[in-house]
């Protein structure tokens, strides 16, 4: 088990101890708390959330609680700002310039992940992301899934074989590709090398996976396996797959937010949101009458 | 390719043909009721009937369910409309159960009015239409499904032929007319039993042919078979 910073035993919400030296950061965030009886545990707890590219606001007073260990898929026409919200989870935004969030926060286990002392390097090792278009490294698959632990120092052999093994297991890839471990990632098919990806992101045991139109270039086969995949992750990550796909955010997940115009809609279980949303803008998106 | 919601499919088939078990033991022990006079056993009918209402809520609710969230198409699509339209014959088909036994209670103080002969031979034929129904439902033979909607008309001609006597005997004999008229609602019971199982009998041929036979004269006539 890789150690983890959002693992620590530090009491919820408080800051963290001085650091012996000054580079050293502190724990992200503290130990997950267990559910409550008989619900789920908010794992993000989104707070009025104002979000700007520029001075061009792009997220406008969000208020979400995600559930821990469950699917929840952000759905919205383009430009919604779903997606914005998706990279803020792992502060990629951080590496656009002039991004900022001007208002309200984001807390990952009760921790405010903006916080100056969060490293968003240790952020981004314990929430992976995989991306619309799969995006292997140019190395072999082999390589592909130890990148992250070598990054960390770990070196044996016997562990890394057994990580590589279990990640693509994982990702239901380890059959088709057992044989061919040292052949280059870029040689497998679409949905292979998407698959990939979600194995290179569960092989540093991340506690969030982050999907951003996962299964947008892949063809229906291949998204079945990639879905199928999913179903088979939630019971050990929070995901959160942002999808253009009425039918896949109603297969996959178990709630859904729908976003429009920087601002979120509603947000309900998966089923009340196809079968009877609150809000006719919903109902109009998923129903395909405009978006 | 498996997918991880096969299991709800399976589980909606399971329930209806759970539902088509249950709605036929109803019938068969509502007529053994009547015919034995056994108002225990027509209580029971009568109580069991909430087992299969519950059964037709739970089916509905997981087809609404799986078209709601997993869009399905081709044979999928229709075995959950099927599967609906079925599930709510087989409801009626226990709700005309219950109504048989209600009536074998009030019959089971009196006299027999006759031996009880056509109408257990008309609920035999009933009975196996239905059965034939719901096997076509597990084995997807949709021409023993047309054979079913023929038999229908073996039964309306009971019924007809009950009706007739059922009405002389109230004519000759007034003291009979509240005992004939119990009977002539069972047999329309018993016709509509058969009618239900014509019914899902075509839901089959729809499901697995994707063809729709009702009201076709065409399929009612004996020897005409879907290809």
């Amino acid at each position: 088990m890789v150690t983890s910073a959002f693992t620590t035993t530090a009491p919820m919400d408080t800051p963290p101890a001085a650091s012996s030296t000054p580079t050293t950061r502190a724990p992200l965030v503290p130990a997950a708390r267990p559910p409550a009886a008989g619900g789920t545990r908010t794992i993000i707890d989104i707070e009025n959330l104002d979000f700007y590219y520029g001075q061009k606001q792009a997220l406008f007073d969000i208020n979400l609680k995600l559930d821990d260990k469950r699917v929840t898929a952000f759905i919205g026409p383009s430009g919604c700002g779903k997606s914005t919200l998706l990279r803020c989870f792992n502060r990629m935004n951080d590496l656009i310039d002039d991004t900022s969030i001007k208002r309200g926060s984001i807390k990952i286990n009760g921790i405010d992940i903006s916080r100056h002392d969060v490293d968003p390097i240790e952020l981004r090792k314990r929430i992976g992301m995989v991306f619309q278009k799969s995006n292997p490294f140019p190395k072999s698959i082999y390589e592909n899934i130890t990148y992250g632990l070598r990054i960390q120092g770990i070196k044996s052999k016997a562990r890394l074989d057994e990580v590589v093994e279990k990640s693509l297991r994982g990702a239901a890839l380890w059959d088709e590709v057992k044989d061919r471990l040292y052949e280059s990632g870029l040689s497998l098919s679409g949905g292979q090398q998407q698959r990939l990806c979600i194995a290179r992101a569960i092989a540093v045991e991340p506690e969030i996976i982050l999907m951003d139109e996962p299964c947008s270039a892949l063809d229906p086969i291949a998204t079945a396996k990639v879905e199928e995949l999913i179903h088979e992750l939630k019971n050990r990550y929070t995901i959160i797959i942002v999808t253009h796909s009425m039918q896949q955010a109603a297969r996959c997940s178990d709630k859904t937010a729908f976003f429009y115009m920087g601002k979120l809609i509603e947000y309900a279980d998966t089923r009340t949101i196809f079968m009877n949303p609150a809000n006719s803008q919903t109902e109009a998106y998923v129903s395909g009458r405009f978006g | 390719m498996k997918r991880f919601f096969d299991a709800e499919l399976e589980t909606f088939r399971s329930h209806l043909i759970l539902m088509g078990e249950r709605s036929m033991d109803q019938v068969r022990s509502s007529l053994k009721a009547l015919v034995e006079g056994d108002i225990s056993l027509a209580d029971q009918v009568i109580a069991a009937d909430d087992v299969i209402d519950r059964l037709e809520i739970e089916i509905d609710d997981e087809a609404i369910r799986y078209m709601n969230l997993r869009a399905p198409i081709a044979t999928e699509l229709r075995l959950v409309i099927v599967g609906m339209k079925a599930s709510h014959d087989l409801e009626r088909v226990g709700d005309e159960a219950t109504n048989i036994a209600r009536r074998a209670v009030r019959l089971a103080g009196e006299p027999q009015l006759k031996p009880y002969v056509d109408i257990p031979r008309m609920a035999d034929i009933a009975l196996e239409m239905l059965r034939d129904a719901l096997d076509c439902f597990l084995n997807g033979d949709a021409r023993k499904a047309v054979a079913v909607v023929q038999r229908d008309a073996e039964v309306d001609a009971i019924n007809k032929q009950l009706y007739r006597e059922l009405t002389s005997f109230m004519v000759e004999r007034p003291e009979t007319i509240s005992r004939a008229l119990e009977l002539m609602f069972i047999s329309k019971s018993i016709e509509r039993i058969a009618d239900h199982a014509t019914n899902i009998a075509e839901e089959m041929v729809f499901l697995f042919q994707a063809k729709d036979i009702r009201h076709s004269e065409e399929f009612k006539k004996p020897g005409t078979t879907v290809s």
